[in-house]
């Protein structure tokens, strides 16, 4: 579990802090123990790590600025492919063409990653900004819908786009991130999301979340603050794109349809609306649990489905409903104030 | 305190102790069997192709097994399933190589999820054969990637050269799946050796998978007056284009690709998919004894005639256990080689000979609808 999720709220210093801290710890446990435990762990580890980027992030739009977005797939799409492309057409061929010893390679080969993840994550910023302008005056299930036809639009473009290869899908992309990197990303999306919420424009996004008119009539422009956590999911999403991009080595539209988007909408549901430490259990449980029902054989699926329909009758508000982790839960001796 | 104290150290141990009998229950059959992965879409929206895949593969195992199975030990099939998806086809393989410990692997129907899983058969050193991945660049991903079916590129050569040769057309239509990786691919290579046999495409129009009403494309294609309508998608589509053609009163042959294998192209096209010509990797009616053995043991088993999933599955396992029978060791170089060496193997989808690139070449046959039935009109050799 993160152990970010202090409540009160924090300087810019101490949130680096506890930043640097998080980072060592990835660090230290990508040496010990996902080596330890084997390829396949370490796989469900870093689906688990994606996963959570995309449902905290989504979480930002839908749990806490309340917009039904059925999008997020499309971004993820849109992040992966055009970072891929960045790393594929571009970085990689000029980090092969350097003549680098082993060290200062694996060095560059970070910073370039850095680089195609942020360019991913802005390209799918702006596919945001673009549509969350118009569509986010829309409200309820207009959005819905809409978002679910601006998610097929980037879809569809992406596999009548020849030069990344199109309905074949995108190859040979190269193999940048691991453990690290992925648990990084998630983390920050965390911090980012979870100092937003706590701010004056969380508290807006919130207030717009219980009553639109309300929260307008207040002063807060609602449009304005909309956009902005919907350019944010994205830039996340996209950065999650990237990051499966550059695991997988290997892209292909079918990974992105509407049920991709639809999956990330059960991690946050099921998780708790509004609640960052229940969609990181949500998207951890909903991802490990297919693979532990393996041994289920052919009723695979179909106990899945079962035990999320399980979950929901008794726990109809999310996992954590609305709630967040906090030390006073391991540490009782420090009360909440 | 002292109490609870003890008892987690109690707990602790025993805890230990199963862990260890686990550990040593999952490593102990290590020597006892040739173990053999399988992934496959027994889930998702391609789940019968992936059911048929499953079914080949066990009657190939069954069969070893009751010879005495490999190298003196019996087959075991580790089966996963990938929900049609790419990122769990990428799972289920790193499952079967890290946990499994699987000696080879045995995968996908569908091009985009053998693409997805290979990059880390290949990184781990074990050798993966595929049945039905058509895409090209499949066995581009290194050298311990194969497949024991043709490319869509032969397809394609197949398919033009049937319809300039053998039907002598000399203006045909595409018409394809624009969302399909398959039908895209496909249409490309019937182009291009349409034209280098001298023959012309005079329209080309697509449509997405899904589609039910496919007038305005037929109605745009019958102005440009072509003698045949190439349609490389899948059955339900061709069905219902054969029968809106037919609607249109457009005279023309209809040549499809090894997507319109299913009984349902018969069933939804009708009467108008009769005289229609496609592309296939075996016909059910081949007389050839290796056939009928195996579809009428299929049927036995499963109570239905096998669609190409099926043969060529087991085909890709007939092969394997052959290769590592003969490599005498289930390490994953020596299978490797043992693959790339199969010249002429006797397969229900015709005889196999890996080439260098480790695709197979192997004869194709084109069907014709007749009577509601697939009959065997032509082979098409390399």
């Amino acid at each position: 579990m993160p152990n970010r999720l202090t409540v009160s709220a924090s300087s810019t210093q101490r949130t680096f802090t506890w930043y640097a801290l998080y980072a060592l710890v990835i660090m230290l446990l990508s040496r010990t123990v996902v080596g330890w435990v084997g390829a396949y762990y370490e796989q469900i580890l870093i689906f688990i790590g994606i996963n959570i980027t995309l449902a905290v992030s989504l979480n930002l739009v839908l749990g806490f600025a309340g917009q039904f977005s059925i999008g997020h797939a499309g971004f993820m799409a849109l992040g992966g492919y055009s970072s891929a492309a960045l790393s594929y057409f571009v970085l990689n061929p000029a980090l092969m063409s350097l003549p680098l010893d082993g060290m200062l390679h694996a060095v560059l080969e970070n910073v370039a990653l850095a680089i195609v993840l942020f360019a991913g994550g802005i390209a799918a910023a702006i596919a945001g900004l673009l549509v969350g302008i118009p569509t986010l005056r829309l409200r309820g299930d207009y959005l819905a819908i809409a978002t679910l036809g601006m998610g097929e639009i980037i879809r569809v473009v992406i596999l009548n786009t020849n030069f990344v290869g199109g309905a074949r899908g995108f190859t040979d992309i190269p193999r940048w991130t691991g453990f690290t990197w992925v648990y990084l990303i998630a983390g920050a999306c965390v911090l980012v999301v979870r100092n937003l919420i706590a701010s004056t424009s969380g508290r807006a996004l919130t207030a717009l979340r219980e009553d639109e008119d309300a929260a307008a009539a207040m002063g807060i422009n609602t449009t304005r603050h909309k956009v902005m956590a919907f350019v944010l999911g994205a830039f996340f999403a996209g950065m999650a794109g990237g990051l499966l991009a550059h695991y997988m080595q290997y892209l292909h539209t079918n990974s992105f349809t509407f049920l991709r988007s639809i999956e990330i909408v059960v991690f946050v549901v099921l998780g708790g609306g509004g609640s960052i430490t229940g969609s990181i259990i949500a998207a951890a449980v909903l991802t490990v649990l297919p693979e532990a029902l393996r041994v289920a054989q052919s009723w695979r699926m179909v106990s899945y489905s079962l035990l999320l329909v399980i979950m929901m009758l008794t726990r109809p508000q999310g996992l954590m409903g609305g709630r967040e982790f906090h030390w006073s839960w391991i540490l009782p001796r420090r009360k909440q104030a | 305190m002292i109490e609870t104290g003890k008892k987690l150290r109690r707990l602790s141990a025993c805890v230990g102790l199963l862990s260890l009998v686990v550990l040593a229950a999952t490593c102990a059959p290590q020597d006892k069997t040739i173990r053999i992965g399988v992934f496959s879409s027994l889930t998702g929206n391609t789940a019968t192709f992936g059911i048929s895949s499953k079914y080949g593969i066990q009657m190939a195992a069954d069969e070893w097994n009751s010879r005495g199975g490999l190298l003196g030990k019996p087959i075991e099939l580790i089966i996963e399933d990938d929900q049609s998806k790419p990122e769990e086809a990428a799972l289920a393989i790193t499952k079967l190589i890290n946990q499994n410990k699987v000696s080879a692997i045995l995968g996908e129907i569908a091009s985009s999820r053998t693409l997805a899983g290979a990059p880390i058969a290949q990184r781990a050193g074990i050798p993966l054969i595929t049945p039905a991945s058509t895409n090209p660049k499949v066995t581009k991903v290194g050298d311990f990637i194969f497949r024991v079916c043709y490319t869509d590129s032969f397809q394609g050569v197949v398919c033009a050269r049937f319809a300039v040769q053998k039907l002598g057309l000399k203006r045909l239509a595409i018409l394809k799946d624009i969302k399909n990786d398959y039908s895209i691919g496909l249409a490309d290579y019937f182009r291009q050796n349409v034209q280098a046999l001298g023959a012309q495409i005079v329209t080309e129009e697509s449509y997405s998978e899904g589609d039910t009403d496919f007038r305005a494309q037929i109605t745009s294609m019958k102005a440009a007056n072509p003698e045949g309508i190439f349609i490389p998608g899948y059955y339900t589509e061709a069905g219902l284009i054969a029968k809106q053609v037919a609607e249109q009163n457009l005279n023309v042959r209809l040549i499809g690709g090894d997507g319109w294998d299913s009984p349902r192209t018969v069933e939804i096209g009708g009467a108008a998919v009769e005289g229609a010509f496609f592309c296939n990797h075996y016909s059910a009616e081949d007389t050839a004894r290796l056939v009928q053995d195996f579809v009428a043991m299929f049927k036995k088993k499963h109570n239905e005639v096998p669609d190409a999933m099926a043969p060529l599955s087991y085909d890709a396992a007939n092969l394997l256990f052959a290769a590592i029978q003969s490599a005498g060791s289930a390490e994953g170089h020596a299978i490797r080689d043992a693959i790339a060496s199969t010249k002429d193997f006797p397969g229900v989808c015709g005889s196999i000979t890996i080439d260098a690139e480790r695709n197979a070449r192997k004869s194709a046959i084109m069907l014709q609808i007749s009577g509601g039935k697939l009959k065997k009109y032509d082979v098409i050799y390399p």
